[in-house]
C-alpha cells in the first residue's frame, strides 16, 4: 500500500485565467477513501480555494459527478484504490460549460427536465377527500427502474450526441419522461410526446449506449429511449392509418 | 443607463470545450460505435450490388453474363468477403440490441431479453435458410 496518491485536478478560475490548468495534490492514500474524500482533504488541509459540488456522500443526491481519468462517475463511489498507483485525473463533467474548477453549469439540464413535465398528470384531478390514486406492485414495477434516477447527469457526460448537439434533450430527461408515461396514474403521454419526438428529442439518439453504461442507478436511459422510439413510431403509424382513433 | 451596476469582473465566464473531431478514438466503446455505423456502408454496398444485378438481368443475357463474370474477379470476391464480415457484424449487433427496444409481456411476466434476441436470431436464420434453399435449388 502506498502512503500517498496524487490527484491532478482541473482548475479554472475565470477571474484569474483564460484557460483551465491542472494542479497536482498529494493526498494520503487510505483504503476506505473515495475520490470525494480526497477532494475534501484537499479543501480542508491543502487548498481551500478548490470548488466542487457534493452533499450526501452516499450516492443519493447526485451532485458529486465528475470525470475521473476520463470516465463519468460519482466521486463518492469511486474508491482511490481502484486507481492505484495513480495519478488520478479529476475533471468536471464533460459536455457542460464549467463555471469554476469542478463546478459545471447545469441550468440547461434543469430546463430540459422541466420540459418533459416530470410529474403525474392525472386524467381527472380527484378531490383530496377521495383519497390516493392507488397502484398495485405490478404497476409500480412498470416504471420503477426509471424512478431511480438521481439527476446526476453522468449520462449527459457520457453521451457524444449531447456533446456534439447540446440541444439534444438527453438521456435522463427521456428516462424520466418514461417514468411518468409508464405510470398508470398518469395521462400526460400526449403532452410529453410533443417534446420527446420533436427535433431535439429521441431521434437525435444514435444508440451509442454509454449513458446506460455509466448510470450509477441502473436506470438504463438508452433502453428507455429505444422503447420510446418504438412507441412514437407506432403512434405515428396509428395516426396515419387510423386517423379516427385519435 | 441601467440601474444595476454593470460589473463584469466576477460574473462567471464559463469555460466550454468543443468536442474534437476524433472524439471517438479515445474510448473503445466509442470506436466500436463508429465502426458499427461504418458497417452501414457495406449494407448499402450489398443493396447496390443487388440493384446492379437486377439491371444486368433486364439488359439482356450478355450484360448478365458480364456481370456474373465481374462477380468472380478477385476484386469482387475480396469486396464481398469484407462486406460479408461487416454485414454479419452489423446484423448480429442489431439483433442483440432488440431487447433494449422491445419490452414484451405474457400476462404480468416480462419476457427475458435473451428470449427476444433469440427469437430475432431464429427468424433471421429461418429466412436465410429459405433464401438459401430458393437460390441453391430452384
Ligand atoms: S439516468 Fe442515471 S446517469 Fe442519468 S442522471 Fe439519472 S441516475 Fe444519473
Ligand atoms: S455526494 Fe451525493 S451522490 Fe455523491
Amino acid at each position: 500500500m502506498p502512503e500517498t496518491i496524487t490527484l491532478e485536478v482541473f482548475r479554472y478560475r475565470p477571474e484569474e485565467e483564460q484557460e483551465p490548468t491542472f494542479q497536482s495534490y498529494e493526498v494520503p492514500f487510505r483504503k476506505d477513501w473515495v475520490v470525494l474524500d480526497a477532494l475534501n482533504h484537499i479543501k480542508d488541509e491543502i487548498d481551500g480555494s478548490l470548488s466542487y459540488r457534493w452533499s450526501c456522500r452516499m450516492g443519493v443526491c447526485g451532485s458529486c459527478g465528475m470525470m475521473i481519468n476520463g470516465d463519468a462517475v460519482l466521486t463518492c463511489a469511486a474508491f482511490l484504490e481502484t486507481y492505484l498507483p495513480g495519478p488520478i485525473r479529476v475533471e468536471p463533467l464533460a459536455n457542460f460549460p464549467v463555471v469554476r474548477d469542478l463546478v459545471i453549469e447545469m441550468s440547461d439540464f434543469m430546463e430540459k427536465l422541466n420540459r418533459v413535465s416530470p410529474w403525474i398528470i392525472p386524467a381527472e384531478e380527484k378531490p383530496v377527500s377521495e383519497g390516493e390514486y392507488l397502484q398495485t406492485p405490478d404497476e409500480l414495477e412498470d416504471y420503477k427502474p426509471y424512478s431511480m434516477c438521481i439527476n446526476c447527469m453522468l449520462c449527459y457526460s457520457a453521451c457524444p450526441v449531447f456533446g456534439l448537439e447540446p440541444g439534444f434533450i438527453g438521456p435522463a430527461a427521456i428516462a424520466i419522461a418514461q417514468r411518468y408515461n409508464l405510470d398508470n396514474r398518469d395521462a400526460g403521454n400526449e403532452q410529453r410526446m410533443e417534446v420527446l419526438s420533436d427535433d431535439e428529442g429521441i431521434w437525435q439518439c444514435t444508440l451509442v449506449g454509454e449513458c446506460s453504461a455509466v448510470c450509477p442507478k441502473s436506470v438504463d436511459p438508452a433502453g428507455a429511449i429505444q422503447r420510446y422510439k418504438v412507441t412514437a413510431t407506432t403512434e405515428w403509424w396509428k395516426s396515419k392509418l387510423m386517423p379516427w382513433s385519435q | 443607463m441601467s440601474h444595476y451596476p454593470r460589473y463584469k469582473k466576477y460574473r462567471p465566464r464559463v469555460y466550454s470545450k468543443r468536442m474534437p473531431i476524433f472524439w471517438w478514438v479515445r474510448k473503445w466503446p466509442h470506436a466500436r460505435f463508429i465502426l458499427r455505423e461504418l458497417t452501414s456502408v457495406f449494407v448499402a454496398f450489398y443493396a447496390i450490388v443487388l440493384l446492379l444485378h437486377v439491371r444486368s438481368l433486364a439488359a439482356g443475357p450478355e450484360a448478365y453474363a458480364n456481370f456474373m463474370a465481374w462477380l468472380q474477379t478477385p476484386v469482387a470476391l475480396a469486396l464481398h468477403t469484407v462486406a460479408l464480415v461487416m454485414v454479419l457484424y452489423h446484423s448480429i449487433t442489431w439483433f442483440s440490441l432488440a431487447p433494449k427496444a422491445m419490452v414484451l409481456r405474457v400476462g404480468r411476466t416480462r419476457i427475458p431479453g435473451w428470449a427476444i434476441a433469440g427469437a430475432n436470431f431464429a427468424a433471421w436464420g429461418l429466412f436465410s435458410l429459405i433464401l438459401a434453399w430458393i437460390v441453391l435449388t430452384v
